[in-house]
């Protein structure tokens, strides 16, 4: 018996440190989640019911909230708009990063050091911060209200971070792969497009995906430069329909849902690039 | 004369460099590297410094600049009272981050560790705020905000309590910073435990094992060995969310606008008003500068006392 007692209380004050640290755990999931959870239990109840009874579970589900706006045709175009811009982003901050991130980190040159520290500026001016000066740029070359002044400003406040892990990725491929590349007739264009890049497809993929939710998730630059609702993005929208129907919370939480379903999916199917490509940013920038 | 890593001495022979070879590869490089000096000049270089030049004049932003008005514009800000509150409100947002979100996030990259059942699990739900977008976060808040318990589900779970009356969280000048401040590590908390984590990968077991057989407790081991071993994530993630503070915008405009009277006032939001609400683009342009000449300031301070720190070990 008291052996046995002993034993229990060891194996107890081994394992209560753990026990704690899973309450503590859960209480925090708990909190992170209760806000999310809470918008899918309004948008899922109509406005009577979200007055009434706004906390309870959403038995029976009313979907009425969610055939609304998708039946919104500006919730499409401002689908439409966010997708065009990102893909378009994405793809110039691929191309234009792993052009600059080559010679910057495999090649020698008189003034690389200055040419990697200038591209690098942009980490300590970001676009908030430098979001008038831009604007007048911009209105200046006449690309306001047009998508492509916005996928130009995204993808030149993206480019320091991309340059960034780019670099760091290339500078740990062997040089060896170059020298035995040259001998075999590459040239350094061919080592680049047929073995460097085939080489960092993570490093890439990570660049990309942080470009995306960045984009995505952009509020400043189309709300800065762009006017007609045509042209709007889905936070741009987002903001505009909840001033529109502000009493409506229902509708709201609703639209909502609707406008982060995609960045969810995408995280899920996308956690690893998103998280290697903001820690390889954060660690080597 | 080299040496090879086993210590002897090897020849190297001279490259060979041929002029045409050089050249092309001197055209390669240019070519490379044009399209993001071009989008750097473009965008960033010039704009700015086209943004010093304006905030020497009053500009409604329709034609020339033509009313020089030296340094008044930056004279006005420093004595504006409510950009002086807009600073101290970043400020504090700085501290709170500082003492507030950076150590609960380190708290639970600790717990979380290297092999805890379910770090994946945990790792998914706590960075998902982050991707959210600042629109739907901030929309998402001022519902749970609503002053009308029957609403707003902070309020209720206070009213609860009996004795409680419902808070105005964002309608309440005293409150509505910590409200927003509640919000922001809400929302990034994740992101600075995600840079943790991965410093924590970093280290090696073997360490930690030396220090379990010399004996060490838990605490000693946090703070003697894991802590000072993931130095260099701590400053980076401090860094980061020092600039991070600064560019506090879509959050704050979305919920109060800066308000009620400027208590939420960011500089991001006070250079917004001015530049795009009241299109005084001359006052505007002098305000970026100063956010500008911040953070430049800022970072080549703490690259200046990073590379000191890391040169000293």
């Amino acid at each position: 018996m008291s052996v046995n007692d002993s034993y229990r209380r060891k194996i107890l004050k081994k394992n209560l440190p753990r026990i704690f640290q899973y309450i503590i755990l859960f209480v925090a999931v708990v909190i992170v989640i209760i806000p999310i959870v809470m918008l899918i239990f309004g948008a899922l109840k109509t406005r009577g019911e979200f007055m009434t009874r706004p906390y309870t579970l959403p038995i029976p589900p009313n979907w009425e909230n969610f055939a609304r706006v998708l039946k919104m045709p500006g919730f499409w175009s401002m689908l439409l708009n966010s997708f065009l811009v990102m893909l378009a982003t994405t793809s110039g901050v691929i191309i234009i990063c792993s052009m600059a991130a080559f010679p910057l980190s495999r090649m020698k040159f008189r003034g690389q050091n200055l040419i990697f520290n200038f591209l690098t500026l942009g980490l300590m001016f970001p676009i908030t911060l430098a979001i008038l000066p831009v604007y007048l740029m911009v209105r200046q070359m006449g690309l306001t209200d047009n998508l492509w002044g916005v996928i130009l400003i995204q993808t030149a406040f993206q480019l320091s971070i991309g340059i960034v892990i780019l670099c760091g990725f290339f500078r740990s491929v062997p040089s060896e792969l170059q020298d035995a590349s040259y001998i075999d007739g590459c040239n350094a264009f061919s080592f680049f497009w047929r073995i460097l890049l085939p080489l960092s497809r993570p490093a890439l993929a990570a660049v990309g995906a942080l470009t995306m939710v960045t984009s995505w998730n952009d509020l400043l630059v189309p709300l800065v430069l762009l006017n007609s609702d045509s042209l709007w993005t889905l936070p741009l929208g987002t903001m505009q329909f909840q001033g529109q129907y502000g009493v409506n919370l229902a509708l709201i939480a609703a639209f909502v849902i609707l406008s982060a379903v995609p960045a969810v999916i995408f995280y899920l199917f996308a956690e690893r690039q998103i998280i290697s490509g903001l820690t390889a940013g954060a660690i080597k920038g | 004369m080299k040496k090879n890593s086993f210590g002897q001495n090897v020849q190297t022979l001279p490259r060979m460099t041929n002029p045409v070879r050089r050249h092309q590869d001197r055209m390669a490089i240019m070519i490379f590297l044009l399209p993001a000096l071009a989008l750097f000049l473009i965008f960033l270089v010039y704009p700015i410094f086209q943004s010093v030049y304006y905030s020497l004049f009053s500009w409604k932003g329709f034609g020339p600049a033509v009313d020089f008005i030296g340094l008044d514009n930056f004279k006005r800000i420093l004595t504006d009272r409510i950009f002086l509150k807009a600073v101290g409100n970043g400020l504090l947002i700085v501290v709170f981050s500082l003492i507030i979100q950076l150590p609960l996030a380190l708290a639970l990259a600790l717990m979380i560790g290297r092999s805890l059942r379910g770090r994946a699990f945990f790792r998914t739900i706590f960075f998902m705020p982050y991707i959210l977008s600042e629109v739907i976060t901030g929309i998402m808040w001022m519902i749970l905000y609503n002053p009308n318990p029957n609403r707003g589900f902070i309020n209720a779970i206070l009213t609860l309590i009996p004795g409680i009356k419902a808070i105005p969280w964002l309608g309440n000048t005293s409150t509505v910073l910590m409200a927003i401040f509640v919000v922001l590590t809400w929302k990034f908390f994740g992101f600075h435990m995600l840079l943790y984590l991965a410093g924590l990968q970093n280290i090696p077991p073997e360490i930690e094992e030396a220090a379990l057989i010399d004996g060490v407790n838990n605490r000693q081991m946090i703070t003697y060995i894991t802590i000072p071993l993931i130095g260099s994530t701590i400053r980076t993630s401090i860094y980061l969310s020092v600039l991070g503070s600064l560019q506090v915008f879509a959050l704050v405009w979305i919920m109060t606008k800066g308000g009620p009277v400027n208590a939420s006032e960011v500089m991001s939001t006070y250079m917004y008003r001015f530049s795009f609400v009241r299109f005084q683009l001359g006052y505007g342009s002098a305000v970026a500068v100063v956010m500008l000449l911040i953070s430049l300031l800022f970072s080549l301070a703490y690259l200046r006392l990073v590379r000191q720190t890391d040169y000293l070990n």
